[in-house]
């Protein structure tokens, strides 16, 4: 491993920018001549707009344009969009309802967006948004899943009488049944995974501009995937053919999820510049973000798990109620369904699963994708359950775990996925010793002794991520393939630049892929860039989630790497007349076989521009190659966390007194940059679980829409993290990569909420476990505490 | 409109301003100096944070003309030409960010931080002084690092906090 390779911990490139104040943000983007927009949002929940008075706003100082939803009808500009189609068990297809940029009649949720106000200052825009009269006929908010499902409730599209999305299933019922039907115990379990609000600290924003001289359009936007948002904009949206359309997404500060999706916001500033002739900035407040960036989680769910006399796990039943909200947002439909059920089966073999799935309409904010999407919300489930199973079997939870481990690989569960490696007592064992579990019941007695309650709890996760192959999924629903794309241009004096369709919110690709680069082919790892996020310069790309850039991402750049050394031999056996079969490429140098002569990659980047040595008809000039990377499988990164907490029973404050994390993440490319993934992922996993949650009260207003109501883990709520890995590597790419960017947010829950139960001493209670949580529960547990 | 006059970052600059400007608006849109962010609205988070006539202040809850006449040094007055400072370079050593977002704020908070407590700086205190600056990427164990081995070299460097 050189010190810039594959495996270093090479200090990032692209800091520099951020820690000098120097990055550029799309709210750092000022365009000559741009105006601002201000959105009008619903204050109900759920209303018919009867008319929307505008003069009183038009004569207000500074005022350049209003538009509503009218406007962009009569511009054929279409609504937002779903791209994953799933179908009900009777195979309806899922009740889609219109979702138009600006409402169209209709509002459906606090924060629905009702107009847009463009104004010469933010401040003016702010200023006429109150001057605009809206004559709002409201309806009755539903605000739970359980009210929106009940005979009669209000409908909110009118495609979905009932409210509901679609009854979505997977497993095998008649199987799973059998499996009940022989059980010796039977493990319960009612969940609520509590909705979150993803907040990354950069809020949303936009800038559209349009140059009526060639009729082209240019968008800065927050996103994750600037590809997406263009073919979303152009071929469902309409605002103009892709080859029309530039969209960029520069620096972003943080996504999680909440940046993939294609927003209302956007698209009107996009749209809206060419209707003003001026460039349109958009940028969110926080507020504005809890009210209207997609939301994550919010499943309600009844799970059952079968197992023989001995705790071997036979089979496992789940029904979940999911909160899709008021309309469904781009990913929405698959979070939910097969980004959940099928990890149901867990680190276990288990032999018969059936998972029923209800998408439900509510008034409230869209639920979408947020790291891990699906996969913590299933994760919650199984080591709960696991969790319980052994309490109320009186195993030992570790040991339970690995009498039910998948052993033999690969391994067919019973809901879609096939793990192809792993090994989950490796993980188990170094964990276990990381977090000197052996000494649990002596620490246990310490903290007893000082009044205070300690507990321990695991979380044996696994995922599916590096998201995904585009046939496999495309016979799911999706409507896009998930491939990725890298284009590895050379330079003719041996730098090397990669256009790569993934994008870096924070995960430092501007480093990691550098390093691929560097060890591949043998050149100092600041010859390399690393371009991304701007439609003009890479072709195509699907972007950045589901933890997919290092396994897919990375693996397109080492496809186009392969292709450029092929390449780059033929150029160096010209040059040393030899045939290219006989040069071997080792440390950056090309040689001739059983020789001494050789030629270094820059030498060889010259000679294929220079063209000197060769007929351009037997050899193109040049030294570029492109690959896209459809991988053949989901990665498995699984591991152990362990939570070791203490709960102070006076006053129900839980402090995390250690973390241990052993992932498996196959090969890694800079542990560095995984540590913080997982540290991240922690934390957020943490806030789940102690501190987060997004409430509406019985009117549809979200209360927790502010960091003074809704609380965001700080420094002081967080215990540092021991992370320790183990490697077996993913046979489904040509890097070995499993992907790590979402592993922490989903191992953390329920091993925070299987230590504050083990503490306890009871299951009652729910996410988020705050101080009056715990200590109402306390107080449940609390005669027989008296007693030990 | 109000005239503001501020030395921001050793030069003095003066604006005429809307009264109702904000100090982190008068610094991103007035004079152009975009390290300076906003990440809430209820001066939570910290992505604003600036050095007002010595000490760490949210440029978001102050009005500029309620500091007209200050000295202000913002994230882009700290490095000295291409030598960053030393609590600058801790951050990267120690991959204390991740999408940058947060971090012009943590770095000043980290100056300051060091200003008030001194250069011996442990992770109960480093933890209990972040209060103000919320971070969504890197779960604060590397920042935690970053501002201990910061505040140990600008002891080293006799780097005062401004």
């Amino acid at each position: 491993m050189s010190e810039s390779g594959i495996g270093a911990r090479v200090l990032r490139k692209e800091d520099f920018r951020f820690i000098t104040g120097k990055g550029q943000y799309t709210d750092d983007v000022n365009r000559y001549g741009q105006a601002h927009a201000v959105f009008l949002r619903s204050p109900h929940a759920h209303a018919e707009i009867r008319s929307i008075k505008l003069d009183a706003a038009r004569a207000m100082p500074g005022v350049v344009d209003i538009f509503t939803g009218d406007d962009l009808a009569a511009d054929k500009i279409g609504g937002l969009i779903c791209g994953w189609m799933i179908h009900s068990k009777d195979g309806s297809p899922m009740k889609a309802g219109a979702h138009p940029a600006l409402a169209q009649g209709k509002v459906r949720y606090v924060g629905d967006h009702v107009a847009v106000v463009i104004a010469e200052t933010q401040a003016q825009a702010r200023d006429a948004i109150e001057k605009i009269v809206v004559d709002y006929k409201v309806l009755s908010p539903l605000v739970s899943m359980a009210d929106a499902v009940k005979s009669g409730a209000p409908v909110i599209h009118d495609v979905a009488p009932d409210n509901t999305v679609y009854n979505w299933h997977l497993g095998d019922e008649a199987a799973t049944q059998a499996a009940f039907a022989k059980a010796a115990h039977v493990t319960k379990l009612d969940i609520v995974n509590n909705r979150l609000v993803p907040n990354p600290m950069e809020p949303r924003a936009a800038v559209g501009d349009y140059d009526s001289g060639s009729g082209g359009f240019t968008l800065y936007t927050t996103s994750q995937n600037p590809h997406v948002a263009r073919l979303v904009l152009s071929a469902f949206i309409g605002i103009a053919p892709e080859h029309k359309l530039r969209v960029i997404a520069p620096d972003v500060g943080g996504g999680f999820g909440s940046k993939i999706f294609i927003y209302a916001e956007e698209t009107v500033c996009v749209w809206a510049a060419k209707k003003v002739g001026r460039p349109v900035k958009w940028v969110s407040d926080r507020t504005e973000a809890f009210l209207s960036d997609a939301h994550g989680r919010d499943h309600v769910t009844h799970a059952e798990m079968a197992l023989d006399a001995s705790g071997k796990i036979l089979g496992l039943r789940v029904k979940t109620q999911a909160n899709l909200g008021a309309y469904l947002s781009t990913f929405s439909s698959c979070v939910p369904t097969y980004l959940y059920a099928p990890l149901l089966s867990g680190q276990y073999d288990i032999p018969a699963i059936y998972v029923e799935v209800d998408g439900v309409y509510t008034n409230t904010a869209p639920v979408d994708a947020y790291r891990g999407a699906g996969r913590p919300e299933a994760t919650f489930v199984i080591e709960r359950m696991v969790e319980v199973a052994a309490r109320e079997l009186k195993q030992d939870p570790a040991e339970f775990r690995r009498k039910n481990f998948v052993r033999q690989f690969p391994h067919q569960t019973p809901v879609i996925m096939c793990y192809d490696a792993g090994d989950y007592d490796a993980s188990m064992t170094k964990a276990l010793e990381m977090a000197d579990y052996a000494n649990i019941g002596k620490r246990k007695a310490e903290s007893a002794k000082k009044g205070l309650l300690r507990g321990i709890g695991f979380s044996a996760y696994i995922e599916a991520c590096g998201i995904a192959p585009s046939a496999a999924v495309g016979s799911l629903g999706a409507g896009v393939g998930l491939w990725e794309s890298a284009e590895v241009r050379v330079n003719p004096i041996g730098t090397v630049e990669i256009l790569t369709g993934s994008h870096s919110h924070g995960q430092g690709h501007e480093t990691t892929f550098a390093q691929l680069v560097s060890e591949r082919l043998g050149i100092p790892i600041d010859n390399v860039a690393i371009i991304h996020g701007d439609t003009d310069k890479v072709q195509m790309g699907m972007g950045t989630y589901g933890s997919r850039s290092g396994a897919v991402g990375m693996s397109a750049i080492s496809k186009a790497l392969d292709k450029i050394e092929a390449k780059a031999k033929k150029v160096a056996g010209f040059v040393l007349e030899a045939s290219p079969d006989d040069i071997e490429f080792k440390d950056g140098k090309f040689s001739v076989r059983g020789t001494d002569k050789e030629i270094d990659f820059g030498s060889v980047a010259l000679q294929a521009y220079i063209a000197h040595k060769f007929n351009g008809q037997e050899l193109e000039p040049g030294l570029k190659e492109s690959a896209f990377w459809d991988p053949t499988n989901f990665t498995f990164p699984a591991g152990v966390h362990i939570c070791e907490l203490e709960i102070d029973p006076a006053t129900g404050v839980t402090r995390i007194d250690r973390w241990t994390a052993v992932d498996d993440f196959g090969n890694v490319i800079n542990p560095m940059i995984v540590e913080g993934q997982v540290h991240g992922g922690i934390a957020q996993g943490v806030g789940q679980a102690l501190l987060e949650g997004a409430v509406y009260d019985a009117s549809g207003q979200l209360v927790t829409a502010s960091y003074m109501d809704y609380s965001m883990p700080r420094a002081g709520d967080l215990p540092s993290y021991d992370v320790g890995m183990t490697q077996t590597a993913c046979p489904s790419n040509p890097l070995g990569i499993k992907g790590c960017g979402e592993a922490g947010a989903i191992a953390a829950p329920p091993a925070v909420m299987n230590a504050i139960t083990d503490a306890i001493g009871h299951e009652g209670i729910a996410m988020p476990a705050t101080p009056l949580a715990v200590w109402r529960a306390v107080q449940k547990a609390a005669p027989r505490a008296a007693a030990e | 409109m109000a005239s503001v006059t501020l030395t921001v970052n050793g030069k003095s600059v003066t604006r005429d301003v809307d009264p109702r400007t904000l100090l982190v608006e008068f610094l991103r849109e007035h004079i152009r100096l975009t390290g300076t962010h906003v990440g809430c609205d209820t001066t939570q988070c910290g992505c604003c944070t600036v050095h007002v006539n010595g000490e760490a202040m949210k440029s978001c809850t102050l009005l500029a003309v309620a500091v007209d006449g200050a000295t202000i040094t913002t994230i882009e007055g700290l490095a000295k030409g291409e030598d960053l400072h030393p609590m600058q370079a801790a951050f990267r050593e120690h991959h204390g960010l991740q999408c940058g977002f947060c971090t012009p704020g943590m770095i000043m908070s980290a100056v300051d931080m060091v200003r008030r407590k001194g250069n011996d700086l442990d992770d109960k205190t480093i933890r209990e002084e972040l209060e103000g600056n919320i971070c969504r990427c890197t779960g604060y164990h590397n920042i935690v690092k970053a501002i201990h081995y910061g505040a140990e070299a600008m002891g080293k460097a006799g780097t005062a906090a401004e």
